[in-house]
């Protein structure tokens, strides 16, 4: 079992990365994102490609991108505030979206991973989102029917992974990461530090390295804050 | 009486709903503010549901931790007791109806109890989020938001004109004029919700809140003053 790769690109590059996939991106805003796996997408100049992540990125970090480079056809999110190029494609028709639930994309890409084709959710009936939806009622209440979601890859990002891809995350950081690792076809994690087996505690990993198909140590993370708050220190 | 800004009137209301014990989530902007003023007493727990239960305050500059984030994207900090978990958890706990009450802002409440407040039509789609989960499946749906609009028009409405964000789902609607409780009781059998006054603000009474409010309502029992 070999899983470690240099770096992104050679990750990529043997997952069979093309135009036109479909590809899952952990992260929540800037928090927790494979940038590697992003920037080696940019150097590729993969096209087409549709992405199922929470967030789009910043107009310069992250998926936006990808963005920039129109490198995405379609987006499949849940929110998408910060980013004024993913406007003006949306705006202009360059770009496709599908807006879901923060909590049914969630479940959707769980259930991907987890092999359940569809479920159902009480979320966003008689909106919008229960439209070309079966609907059905469970105990008087109301139900949408969700279909999950796979990708051909995801790119995940873990704090701390084993050459076997054993994966830890850290803090929020850990948000959609654990369901896309196991949703992708291939998966490919980038880790902060990439250590022996045996280094992380059985019982304290998060992602088991079953899901992982390549692993690599990333260097220099810029790991940008997208709303940086502080308080006041008390004046001794 | 002293004077108090609309917003400020809403969020010190909306501190009133807290109980000590509750497992809460407050949404972006207003309900944000309830955290600043919780009263000694009442412990409650926030979540964030990018994967947070126990939302400490905000870091020390120099301290801000990139790994550590709201779900407004803002740096926050932990607690002794904290927990982090992934995003399905998170909605898992949300769904599951593990939340005892979610606060969160509104553009439009109708009278049946639907709320509107994730999009504009022909403005940008910005999407979402986590509100349309939050109203379905949270045991209490408090919404906080200003009477009316800036051209003087009433967000408390007979039927809402913008996208819903949930059917049937507010139980409490906090204004700067009044508080409304809705009764979904009485919508079986294909009857409509009751939507009953409960509060009003100082100098307002149940009159001076009709005027303003499209939305029919009813007062069962006593309307008392808002206590801020």
């Amino acid at each position: 079992m070999n899983k470690v790769v240099q770096d992104a690109k050679e990750a990529l590059l043997k997952a069979g990365i093309r135009d036109g996939m479909t590809l899952m991106s952990g992260g929540f805003g800037l928090c927790g994102i494979p940038e590697h796996s992003i920037a080696a997408l940019v150097e590729l100049g993969v096209r087409n490609l549709t992405v199922i992540s929470n967030n789009c990125g910043v107009d310069d970090f992250g998926l936006g991108l990808l963005l920039q480079r129109k490198q995405i056809c379609k987006m499949v999110s849940s929110y998408v505030g910060e980013n004024a190029e993913f406007e003006r494609q949306f705006l202009s028709n360059e770009l496709e979206v599908e807006m879901v639930p923060q909590g049914t994309l969630a479940e959707r890409i769980r259930a991907g991973g987890a092999g359940i084709p569809a479920f159902f959710t009480p979320t966003g009936v008689g909106t919008v989102v229960q439209e070309g939806k079966e609907v059905r009622e469970f105990d008087g209440r109301r139900y949408v029917m969700e279909r999950a979601l796979r990708a051909d890859i995801s790119i995940v990002k873990a704090a701390v992974g084993d050459t076997i891809g054993n994966l830890v995350y850290r803090k929020t950081a850990r948000n959609f990461n654990p369901m896309m690792a196991a949703a992708g076809r291939i998966t490919i994690a980038e880790v902060e530090r990439l250590v022996q087996p045996g280094e992380i505690e059985p019982d304290h990993v998060h992602t088991p390295g079953v899901y992982v198909t390549y692993i690599f140590q990333g260097r220099n993370f810029q790991k940008r804050i997208e709303q940086r708050t502080t308080r006041p220190r008390a004046t001794s | 009486m002293k004077e108090i800004n609309p917003r400020d009137r809403i969020v010190l209301r909306a501190v009133q709903e807290l109980r000590d014990g509750y497992y809460v989530n407050l949404g972006i902007g207003m309900p944000t503010l309830v955290a600043n003023h919780i009263p000694p007493g009442i412990n409650i727990v926030l979540q964030s549901e990018n994967g947070l239960m126990g939302i400490g305050p905000f870091p020390y500059e120099g301290e801000e931790d990139p790994d550590l984030i709201n779900a407004g994207k803002q740096t926050i900090t932990d607690l002794p007791g904290s927990a982090y978990f992934s995003s399905s958890e998170s909605f898992e706990i949300i769904r599951g109806g593990h939340i005892d009450l979610t606060i969160m802002g509104g553009m439009e409440v109708s009278q049946e109890g639907d709320l509107a407040n994730w999009m504009v039509p022909g403005k940008m789609v910005k999407g979402m989020g986590g509100g349309m989960d939050l109203v379905a499946s949270a045991k209490r749906v408090v919404i906080l938001m200003q009477h009316c609009d800036k051209a003087g028009s009433s967000k408390v409405v007979k039927k809402c004109t913008l996208p819903l964000t949930g059917v049937r789902c507010v139980h409490r609607l906090i204004t700067e004029f009044a508080v409304f409780d809705f009764d979904y009781s009485a919508s079986a059998g294909g009857r409509s919700v009751k939507m009953i006054l409960r509060e009003v603000a100082p100098g307002m009474d149940v009159d001076a809140v009709r005027k303003i409010t499209p939305a029919e309502f009813v007062t069962a029992g006593d309307v008392t003053e808002m206590k801020v």
